[in-house]
């Protein structure tokens, strides 16, 4: 008998193709699954940015990994319903981009304050003595920072 | 609710984020700074990402799908404001257009995160928070050029007073204006420009700079309804010039 646990499991197999460390549970864009009487597996996801051409990636990555472990009766939806913020990534997951060299967002109580973004903890030495060089990087979900301590530049994950 | 001011209010906010959008990325590799040549392409991602979003609820009103609504219409067929197809000009103009419209949009989608029709309301809560990341760009680099060098602040006023009269046009009241703000859907275009004069003069007053007097400006108002300058037609033959090479190809 399948249940959402195991839906949620066989997903953690779905990493971020721009982060492969991190997988889409982890993340926070798998909003909700729902399995019918039937067996039918429904799967809902969230854009991380509107503009992110990642996530037609993976959803079909979602469709994929689904097929590989015999659901084939499967409806996999983007929408818009439970929108997505950078709270929603897990403990596991910012340990996660840590490792992989990018800051974790703070969390923060949903009122955006963009004072946060000045004094970003470095991933690699933990200092808070950096400046923020551009809230743009290299990918939509980056911003860019300098660390005064240890003399270089790296990501954050932005606060969303 | 009428179905035609809804789709009316969804085609200015897509139309709008997709041209502007498109004038973002023409600075892709040509940026003054590496920075900025990342900021405004990674704005033009937004952008175009945000338009798609307005152009999938209208999909959904029975409207042609985004990429046929996007690359097919002719230019007397957008709803867009006359300021966003206007050519990219120097840094300065870019920059200051920037300004001028990222502090309407946001206030556009934090009015509609509260609008009676849900699935507005649901995509401009989820926009509002990456428009945010626009506005703090545009602002920090008005305020540090905008008291920088005498030339920098010469050449920022003089695009700020060549692109006002087209930024009152981003405030053009639609036909359906009464109906909207009465149906809870959207407050109309006079409450945004009043937040939104607030919020650029807040800004401005740290700064050299000076808002013309809006009594000798005469607002450039027509894009709503399909009349644009001799800019915009030429902006979408190029931007749907792949797209039209074999419109079924699958990418």
């Amino acid at each position: 008998m399948l249940t959402k646990e195991n839906i949620l499991t066989l997903l953690e197999e779905v990493k971020d193709p721009e982060i492969p460390v991190l997988s889409l549970v982890d993340l926070g864009v798998i909003t909700s699954v729902e399995i019918s009487d039937e067996g039918h597996v429904t799967v809902n996801m969230t854009p991380t940015f509107a503009g992110c051409p990642a996530m037609d990636y993976m959803k079909k990555d979602v469709e994929r990994t689904l097929n590989k472990h015999g659901i084939t009766s499967h409806t996999v939806n983007m929408t818009f319903d439970k929108p997505w913020d950078s709270n929603k990534l897990s403990e596991k997951g910012r340990q996660q981009l840590k490792e992989f060299g990018l800051a974790p967002p703070p969390k923060y109580d949903l009122i955006l304050d963009l004072d946060i973004l000045e004094h970003v903890k470095c991933p690699y030495c933990d200092s808070d003595n950096t400046d923020m060089r551009t809230p743009f990087g290299p990918t939509l979900c980056r911003s860019m920072h300098y660390c005064n301590n240890c003399r270089q530049m790296f990501e954050q994950f932005k606060p969303l | 609710m009428n179905e035609l001011a809804i789709k009316d209010l969804l085609y200015k906010l897509a139309d709008d984020q997709l041209i502007l959008g498109h004038r973002n990325s023409e600075w892709t590799g040509f940026g003054p700074i590496l920075e900025e040549d990342i900021a405004f392409s990674s704005m033009a991602q937004d952008k175009i990402g945000h338009s798609l979003a307005f152009y999938t609820l209208l999909q959904e009103l029975g409207e042609a799908d985004p990429d046929t609504v996007a690359f097919t219409r002719n230019a007397n067929q957008f709803h867009n404001n006359q300021l966003v197809e206007l050519p990219n000009g120097e840094y300065d103009f870019s920059l200051i257009r920037h300004f001028l419209y990222d502090n309407a949009e946001i206030i556009r989608f934090e009015m509609l995160s509260q609008s009676s029709y849900e699935p507005i309301a649901k995509v401009a809560t989820k926009l509002k928070g990456e428009v945010k990341y626009h506005v703090l760009h545009a602002n920090t680099w008005i305020k540090n050029l905008g008291t920088s060098t005498e030339e920098a602040i010469l050449r920022l006023q003089s695009s700020l007073n060549e692109a006002i009269p087209y930024a009152l046009g981003m405030f053009e009241p639609s036909k359906y204006e009464q109906e909207l703000i009465e149906a809870g859907v959207y407050p109309g275009e006079e409450a945004v420009k009043a937040e939104w004069l607030k919020r650029i003069q807040a800004v401005l007053e740290k700064t050299d700079l000076k808002l013309p007097d809006f009594a000798t400006v005469e607002p450039k108002m027509g894009g709503r309804y399909g009349e644009h300058t001799e800019h915009l037609q030429p902006l979408l033959d190029e931007m749907a010039e792949v797209f039209k090479i074999d419109p079924t190809a699958e990418w």
